[in-house]
């Protein structure tokens, strides 16, 4: 007789696991099961990283309500949670009379959704902000703060393990049944799990978890963004994020500049429909597209300061016909599955809006049954100690105190080898390269691994006890070796 | 936190610095360092398996750690200091070195920095290629990390990117362990490797090189499955209707190597944008006084005889700068046409100088010349010009008219 949790969710993102540790305030059984080998790795780790105002969404719906909530409760969360983020503030740059209109309609449409704070600034406040940006006048919002989402993310997922939560990945649903007891019965590739509550965090598959549940109302429209990465030379030259007049039809925000926590500076997303929603490539016409574009506010886009390029998609309930947002679908259907709830379409702002839909999610949970406080709640989690953010004292402490500190793994970044044994047998360690790519930042520098990905992998090999042939990069079946050049 | 004094600390215990601290010891110089993040000295050389090192050094041909073990013989006879697993971490301008270890954080204050950190590989992200980003996905050197240091095979079935040397060495390499590779590709109209290679890493077995052609697609969403490869016309740009898919399961990139100067740039060393490394006069001091670079991390090197040359050069002249005598070099050289760069980039004009160039293209019959003042004051024939070989060019001191700036131009043009 396998274990009945109390609530088994579905996906381990930014939201399924901050739903997870919104629920881990709480006397019940919880776990995430998740189809990926690690937490975070789709739509939750493949963004602008920003954390959103809430001024682009229609005043209330739920994508606004949610969106400025979890900006304004942010800080908390990033305290709790030990996240790092910087409110860098945010400007959207205009160029003619018609951007003009359009950006008092955005700040009229940001003070009635309760943003405090924003402006329509002229020429010099941009030079001041951002000295190197194009635009004759700009939409100021003082709240908008960048992110690391992955940390974000991670951050949660931990504090709900510590708090009690199971995670399960490489654990696809491949089907539910309700049976006469009213438990779920979960079928997964890593075997049948039991749930009195199924909440349907699945992102990108979200529709078709819906559909197992008996709930046929949704189709998702998967609209990949890409994305260049540029090199941390250029990191003075854009301290904020910096974005065009959006037009929402094409479905996204348009071609925008930001600056990562870590110094990189990201440009993108496009907005492109796409049949196949595992579908991540990047593609040439996009890249100039890119190119053009970002160029119009950021003129130093050279080839040379690319250090890569990656792409994210959107799970969009709007297909490409009727463009735009379609708000998110939060709700428990009491007549086809009254201990399920779904959470679909959970696009931008979705990052931004993570706890707030969360306690949405309690909220309507707590119609059903009754919820008691876990009194045992730790809601503090702290991050494993960074080497290259301190001074050259500090630093020397640390390799004192823990020798593997004195190992850098990563040149370009700096990263030692307690910072990537921490990221393999921390809680929630990761068993792929990309796993500890995410967690530590290992490999994401200039040299894109060239250095440290022989020294990485021999470590997750010799930690975890992974043969050569089983090693994975990133995806199932993302083996790096085919053996050993000679048995040894 | 007292620094440490020294009189020259080398930043990379590889060819370069290894040689550079030799001939500093012979030259007299007793108070230096040698700082090395690996576990073993000897840098890129020891996963160069193959041969054909030495050559010119050593006028016989040695296998990579052959060769740099040559130089680590020296250097621990020599009792000359070297500390490995010791990563350099910050160096600023005054010359204060902060290196760390497992020992803990030391800071070095020293009269002269020596920086031979070496190159690194151009990676798929520079190049933008598009596509899926499965793994099977290597350039040439990380590959040659595996198999030959680490003992991973990394796949059955390649197709190489970039007629780099690495890269066609690790076509053979690869062959030699039972992978079958499918061709070499090249953007280029011409080789960017030695002609040697191509005869014996390619040619001997069997492996195709196509020129003006590059890979254009990536196709595969965990291991890599195919690669997309089409022609590219005379601006490299892929020509629609070209493409042809190869299955592979590993696609090896040897597309260039990059001066690693991030220490540099620390410092506030002056880059050259053409070779990415340090501008420097004849004595391979940077624009930073004391501070002087050689090796890989100043230009890429064909070969590793020259670096070691270049090093025992450069040490002559930090000796000599240690005993407080170079002059300043206020001649600046530019280049036109078909030169790419020089190196030095600066000189006093004062001694007689070799100046190292590239051409941009390959060339037939050619001629360079050295100009100042409106006036050719010299003038040298080339049978042919590589870009992939390094040339060099005598200007003796008493050619020059003047201070003012010379060009180095080809002669054709």
């Amino acid at each position: 007789m396998t274990h009945t949790y109390d609530v088994l969710i579905i996906g381990a993102g930014v939201i399924g696991c901050s739903v997870a540790r919104e629920l881990s305030r709480y006397r019940l059984s919880v776990c995430v099961v998740e189809k990926g080998p690690d937490i975070c790795m789709e739509t939750s780790n493949r963004n602008s990283a920003v954390l959103h105002a809430g001024y682009n969404n229609t005043p209330g719906s739920a994508m606004a309500r949610f969106c400025v909530e979890g900006n304004r409760t942010f800080d908390q969360v990033a305290e709790e949670l030990d996240i790092p983020y910087r409110r860098t503030g945010k400007l959207v740059v205009g160029f003619t009379d018609d951007d003009l209109e359009a950006l008092k309609r955005l700040k009229e449409q940001g003070t009635k959704n309760g943003i405090r704070g924003m402006e329509i600034v002229g020429k010099d406040f941009i030079q001041q902000k951002a000295p190197l940006i194009k635009g004759n006048f700009a939409l100021w919002s003082p709240t908008t703060a960048i992110l690391s989402p992955f940390q974000f993310t991670f951050g949660m997922a931990e504090n709900a393990a510590e708090n009690g939560v199971e995670f399960f990945c490489g654990s696809e649903v491949t089907g539910i049944a309700s049976g006469p007891d009213e438990n779920y019965t979960v079928y997964t590739r890593n075997g049948v799990f039991r749930s009195r509550w199924i909440i349907n965090c699945a992102g990108l598959g979200s529709d078709r978890i819906s559909a197992m549940l008996g709930i046929e109302d949704y189709t998702l429209h998967p609209c990949r963004g890409e994305y260049f990465v540029l090199d941390k030379k250029l990191r003075d030259f854009l301290p904020l994020p910096v974005y065009p007049v959006p037009n929402y039809r094409t479905g996204g925000l348009g071609i925008h500049l930001t600056p990562t926590l870590d110094g990189n500076i990201l440009v993108g997303p496009s907005t492109e429909y796409i049949s196949d929603r595992g579908d991540y490539s990047t593609t040439r016409s996009i890249m100039d597209m890119l190119i053009r574009d970002g160029s119009r506010i950021f003129p130093y886009l050279k080839q040379e300061y690319f250090i890569r390029s990656f792409a994210g998609i959107r799970p969009k309930l709007s297909s490409k016909e009727e463009g735009g947002y379609h708000d998110f679908i939060i709700e428990r259907r009491a007549d086809i599955a009254p201990h399920a709830i779904n959470l679909v379409g959970i696009e931008s702002p979705g990052l931004t809006s993570a706890v707030p839909i969360a306690r949405e999610v309690i909220r309507l949970m707590a119609e059903a049954e009754d919820l008691q406080t876990n009194p045992d709640f730790k809601p503090i989690r702290r991050r494993f100690p960074t080497f290259q953010d301190k001074s050259p004292g500090e630093q020397a402490r640390l390799i004192r105190k823990n020798p593997d500190y004195g190992e850098i793994v990563c040149r370009c970044e700096t990263i030692t080898k307690a910072e990537v044994l921490q990221a393999i047998n921390g809680p929630l360690g990761a068993t792929t390269v990309t796993g500890v790519k995410y967690r530590c930042r290992a490999m994401m520098g200039r040299c894109q691994g060239g250095y440290c990905q022989t020294r990485i992998t021999e470590l997750l090999m010799k930690e975890k006890g992974i043969p050569p042939e089983a090693l994975t990069y990133e995806r199932q079946g993302s083996y790096i070796f085919t053996g050993e050049v000679r048995s040894s | 936190m007292k620094p440490v004094r020294k009189q020259a600390v080398i930043i990379g215990g590889g060819p370069g610095g290894l040689a550079a601290a030799v001939r500093l010891k012979k030259n007299g110089i007793d108070d230096l360092l040698i700082l090395e993040r690996e576990h073993w000295p000897g840098g890129i050389l020891r996963q160069c398996i193959h041969d054909g090192f030495g050559l010119t050094r050593f006028g016989e041909t040695l296998s990579g750690p052959e060769y740099a073990q040559r130089f680590i013989n020296e250097a621990r006879e020599m009792k000359i200091p070297l500390n490995t697993d010791t990563t350099v971490i910050s160096l600023e301008h005054d010359k204060t070195v902060t290196a760390v270890s497992r020992a803990g954080l030391v800071q070095y204050q020293a009269d002269a920095v020596i920086l031979a950190m070496g190159c690194r590989e151009r990676t798929r992200g520079a190049l933008s290629i598009p596509g899926e980003r499965p793994s099977g996905v290597f350039t040439a050197g990380t590959a040659q990390a595996y198999i030959n240091l680490k003992n991973k095979m990394i796949g059955r079935r390649a197709v190489i990117l970039g007629s780099g040397d690495i890269g066609m060495i690790m076509a053979r390499r690869l062959t030699l362990e039972g992978a079958k590779v499918d061709a070499v590709f090249e953007i280029q109209s011409y080789a960017s490797g030695l002609p040697r290679n191509i005869e014996q890493c390619l040619n001997d077995y069997g492996i195709p090189l196509y020129l003006n052609h590059t890979v254009t697609k990536i196709k595969g969403s965990s291991r890599l499955e195919a690669v997309e490869v089409s022609r590219v016309d005379e601006n490299r740009n892929p020509i629609p209707g070209t493409e042809k898919e190869y299955p592979c399961d590993t696609l090896i990139l040897s597309v260039g190597l990059i001066p690693e100067n991030e220490l540099s740039l620390m410092a506030g060393v002056e880059l050259d944008p053409r070779t990415k490394g340090a501008v420097v006069d004849e004595f391979y001091q940077t624009s930073v006084p004391g501070i002087f670079a050689a090796g890989n991390v100043l230009h890429v090197h064909d070969l590793v005889d020259y670096v070691s040359l270049e090093a025992e050069r450069l040490a002559d002249a930090v000796t000599a700068f240690l005993h407080g005598k170079l002059s300043p070099a206020k001649i600046s050289i530019r280049t036109e046409g078909g030169i790419g760069y020089t190196v030095p980039q600066k000189i006093t004009g004062k001694q007689d100088v070799t100046l190292f160039f590239r051409p941009r293209k390959p060339m037939r019959g050619g001629s360079v010349e050295v100009w100042q003042d409106g006036c050719c004051i010299l003038k040298k024939k080339y049978p042919r010009l590589l870009p992939a070989e390094m040339e060099h060019l005598s200007l003796p001191a008493s050619k020059l008219f003047s201070d003012s700036d010379i060009k180095v131009v080809t002669g054709d043009e």
